[in-house]
């Protein structure tokens, strides 16, 4: 080794590469720290101005149960939430089962074969299909095809397909969670694939389930484009009829077949009418839209939490 | 062969308890091949919402391509199918779809790369862990919300900065759609950066370099497939977001790639075209199909490329 | 699992108290159709359901005047907006789907063409200057003000229209282009307020759409007067749509009822007899901004109804006729 060749560095080269190293790095942290902080404001600023818009309309308890108006300060949401509610229940009704369900098999059942490969690339890109395809496949198949009308049934089962990836997703992941050792202690006492399944696993899953469910649930709030492609953009002053009834057999499914509206639908309503009053309501309108996706995805932290300290 | 006496059979003497196992037994494998069934079905339903978004695109949509000679379809540079002068060259509504992901992509890029490495490489875990529920925020806000606010905010402040922007504008709707997309940008090249073994960080340390030369020169490389899968997954969101674009940047169908411009994505047509009356077997009706078509080609490309990359990175490690 | 449970009771209970006022199967009347005419459905809607007091479910759509007319005609509607006449094709496939209906209107448009505020070069446009702007040929070749008079700056022209489902882009293309079509470059929208709101942001916009969404916004657009035949130029408003003076967008919109349903839904029956009640018409239509008919017009109006006359007045389409002179033809 020819030591006089290679140009020794001298202490202060050496502090200045270290000075110069840790500028850099503190350039670096900063332009970070700076993109979360424009970020963080965009949202900031969404909120905001959300709020400052929408607050005479938000103070006033009558928005909450007032049915949409063409007079600004008489309109109100009492439509759009009840109706958000009901096609929620039929989201969660039908997404839920068969999430649920595909995940378990996905990961329970199927072998490590190209079918399975298959339905797991199939559900990565259903994942990615933008929403308003969803509304097309309800357009061309549930309403032209099989007949449903412009009802909560059909709002709830397009929106159920269009969550569905994601509760497979987080079931899967939730499963995959779960020690060998359970199933295996569960086939030593035992039990058989599904006793094993449905009696330790899925209770063991819970908290990931439930949080995937809700997160899922809590965009489906937000949608609005394939609830508008299958033609949900009407006035309507009224409220679907309730699920419950005085006679027997005490539920009726009237509600299904009902015409609807829902919460961002009616923003997006307000929000297309060029006067400035009704801006007023759409702002509101949303921030009461985010205040329940934010409850959900609340929930749905705290469940994780909550669930999870349960198992340890 | 000896048989066993009855008493000690699976099946027993008869009314014995023995055999009202083997009647569980039975029953119980009964039910969980039943379950198992319902199990596959439930998977199965998967595959059937693609099969039926692939069989009503193209179903819908014959009607169109029967009249419509492909190539005029390609490149043709106006899309004014339900007028008399009528032209159906989707590139219109491509461009306006490419400019608008175009413009977050810019900004979603930089700003997402330059966030994934503050928190993957400088952040402390704490810093980490109350970052990223926050930019999962931004994704948990509505698009109409979004749409709302590039409308009547964000659009008119640009305007006091850009004089010849239009009130329908693109510009206004890519950036915002650029900050939205983070999560997706951010978040996952984050996860990418982060399975990279620290092993060849420390090498990289060990070899005197800076925080910023590790991260741009072993990470970043290292973790490229990740990287690269989360920007198309954001590009995809992008191409198929629709209420910003429908309410901020106009619906009229405009061959341009100028930003100061308001034009109809593909998307914002689909919608628009949604909101009137469809009648099965008009025009109309059959263009929205094609456009759909268009449409989930380009986030199905997006979408496959995507996954498989980000496989590899989850294999390679 | 103790908290969904609790959940899904919360949920159960928010939907009784919600429905509290719904104990029975409600009637429905069901009106899609033209954007123009919707201010005065709406208002009519939820006018009619106060006074019945929910016992009467009113939803109204804004598919345009074509898309309500498809509809109406495969008999899914009840009622169809429209702010023009039912054309040869509709009134047969209503025929071929057994639809009888009765042409009722109901008030007075003056479809008006407006530019930004801020717009200081026009104040009035004659026909033929429209007509250069919209007809089919212009696609793609007028794209600049000073291409419709040469005086006109340099700016390039944006242009704001009703869609091809929509009962006054029907009219517009009638009475300016005297033909069938236009040209496909603007920016089309069922939805007038889409329309207002892109004149409103664009100095170099041109639009049109209903008297009632103009009165509705003055102070974001500015009214053109309009020169027909080489007449003076005149502007648009109740008075002058009234006294037949501004021309050729004058125009009388229209709802279409399904004969049937009035026969068989008495919900149906009471909503048009409430429509076309004169005390109502009058306060509705003037306070959304259209211009009601005069009192003996809705007389005869709801006597047509009454004796549910059906079929149409209209052969072919029509331009400036008036309305009591409308009322007066026996349908066919």
């Amino acid at each position: 080794m020819m030591k006089a060749d290679v140009p020794q560095a001298t202490l202060p080269d050496l502090a200045g590469i270290v000075d110069a190293n840790r500028r850099t790095d503190l350039i670096m942290a900063g332009i970070g720290i700076l993109v979360l902080i424009v970020a963080m404001s965009l949202l900031a600023a969404v909120v905001i101005d959300l709020i400052l818009g929408g607050w005479p309309r938000l103070i006033n308890p009558d928005f909450y149960l007032n049915f949409p108006s063409r007079h600004p300060l008489q309109a109100g949401i009492v439509s759009a939430w009840v109706g958000t509610i009901l096609v929620m229940l039929v989201t969660a009704g039908i997404a839920i089962p068969l999430g649920v369900g595909a995940g378990v098999y996905l990961e329970e059942y199927a072998a490590r074969n190209w079918i399975t490969d298959f339905i797991e690339i199939n559900v990565s890109n259903l994942a990615g299909v933008p929403s308003i395809i969803y509304g097309l496949l309800a357009l061309g198949l549930f309403i032209h095809g099989f007949g449903l009308g412009e009802t909560i049934l059909t709002a709830g089962l397009v929106l159920a397909l269009l969550i569905l990836p994601v509760i497979i997703v987080s079931t899967r992941e939730a499963i995959r969670g779960i020690p060998l050792d359970l199933r295996e202690a569960a086939y030593g006492l035992g039990a058989d694939k599904w006793q094993t399944v449905h009696l330790y696993v899925l209770p063991a899953a819970r908290s990931g389930i439930l949080t995937g469910t809700i997160v899922g649930l809590a965009r489906a709030i937000g949608e609005a484009a394939p609830v508008i492609t299958i033609g949900a953009l009407t006035f309507i002053a009224f409220l679907p009829p309730s699920p419950l009834q005085a006679n027997p057999p005490f539920i009726n499914f009237e509600w299904l077949e009902s015409p609807f509206t829902i919460m961002p639908i009616q923003m997006f309503n307000w929000v297309s009418r060029p006067q400035a009053e009704f801006h007023i309501n759409a702002a509101a309108a949303g921030v009461i839209l985010m205040l329940m996706t934010l409850a959900m995805n609340g929930i749905a932290i705290w469940l994780r939490y909550h669930l999870r300290r349960q198992i340890r | 062969m000896p048989t066993l006496p009855s008493s000690l059979s699976p099946s027993g003497p008869p009314g014995s308890p023995l055999r009202a196992s083997e009647r569980f037994l039975r029953r119980r494998a009964l039910w969980g091949s039943f379950a198992g069934g319902c199990l596959l079905i439930a998977a199965a339903s998967s595959v059937f919402v693609t099969l039926g978004i692939v069989y009503v695109l193209i179903t819908e949509s014959m009607g169109f391509f029967a009249q419509v000679p492909f190539l005029d379809f390609l490149t043709d540079t106006q899309w004014t199918p339900v007028f008399e002068n009528a032209h159906f060259g989707v590139m219109t509504l491509v461009s306006a779809t490419v400019t608008v992901a175009g413009i977050a992509l810019a900004v979603s890029i930089p700003a997402g790369l330059a966030l994934a490495i503050y928190l993957s490489e400088y952040a402390r875990r704490e810093v980490r862990e109350t970052v990223k529920p926050c930019l999962e925020l931004l994704e948990g806000v509505p698009t109409v919300v979004y749409g709302y606010f590039t409308l009547l905010f964000f659009t008119p402040l640009l305007q006091t900065f850009i004089p010849g922007l239009e009130g329908f504008n693109m510009l206004g709707p890519g950036i915002v759609m650029g900050i939205m997309i983070l999560p997706y940008t951010a978040s996952v090249s984050e996860d990418a950066m982060r399975a990279v073994p620290s092993g060849l960080r420390e090498a990289g340390y060990a070899l005197g370099y800076s925080r910023f030369r590790v991260a741009m020169r072993v990470v970043v490389p290292a973790a490229f497939s990740g990287i690269t899968a989360a920007f198309i997954l954001g590009m995809s969101r992008a191409v198929g977001e629709t209420m910003v674009v429908a309410i901020a940047a106009g619906q009229n169908p405009n061959f341009s790639f100028n930003p100061t411009e308001g034009a109809a994505t593909i998307t914002a047509y689909i919608v628009q075209m949604a909101m009137g009356d469809l009648p099965h077997d008009s025009i109309a009706y059959q263009s929205v199909f094609a456009a759909g078509i268009v449409l989930f080609v380009i986030t199905l490309t997006f979408n496959l490329i995507g996954f498989f990359l980000r496989r590899r990175f989850k294999e390679v490690y | 699992m103790k908290i969904p449970v609790h959940f899904v009771m919360t949920v159960i209970a928010l939907s009784i108290t919600a429905s509290v006022s719904t104990v029975s199967a409600r009637d429905l009347v069901k009106i899609d159709g033209s954007s123009t005419v919707f201010p005065i459905t709406e208002a009519m809607a939820e006018e009619f359901q106060k006074a019945e007091r929910g016992k009467t479910m009113v939803t109204v759509g804004i598919s345009g005047t074509g898309g309500g007319f498809k509809k109406f005609c495969r008999g899914e509607t009840d009622i169809a907006d429209a702010s023009r006449p039912i054309k040869e094709s509709e009134s047969k496939m209503c025929q071929e789907n057994k639809v009888d209906y009765i042409e009722l209107p109901i008030a007075l448009d003056a479809l008006t063409v407006v530019v930004n505020p801020k717009n200081d070069w026009v104040d009035h446009l004659t026909v033929e200057e429209l007509k250069k702007a919209w007809e089919p040929e212009a696609q793609d070749t007028v794209n600049n003000w000073n291409q419709i008079r040469s005086s006109f700056p340099d700016r390039p022209l944006k242009l704001f229209g009703a869609g091809t489902d929509s009962g006054t882009y029907d009219y517009f293309v009638e009475a300016i282009v005297e033909g069938k079509s236009s040209r496909g470059d603007f920016t089309a929208s069922e939805d007038d307020n889409v329309l207002v709101q892109g004149v409103t942001n664009d100095l170099n916009a041109m639009g049109f759409f209903g008297l009632a969404y103009y009165e509705e916004n003055k102070s974001k657009l500015k009214a053109v007067s309009i020169s027909w035949k080489g007449g003076k130029p005149v502007g648009p408003s109740v008075d002058t749509a009234k006294n037949a003076t501004y021309q050729p967008l004058s125009r009388p919109i229209f709802i279409y009822v399904n004969k049937d349903a009035v026969d068989k839904k008495p919900h149906v029956k009471r909503f048009i007899e409430f429509y076309l009640n004169n005390d109502h018409a009058q306060t509705l239509v003037r306070e959304v901004g259209y211009v009601p008919l005069p009192t003996k017009a809705y007389t005869m109006a709801l006597d047509k109804f009454t004796k549910r006359l059906t079929g149409t007045v209209f052969h072919g389409a029509e331009v400036g006729v008036g309305i009591e002179e409308l009322l007066a033809r026996v349908p066919q």
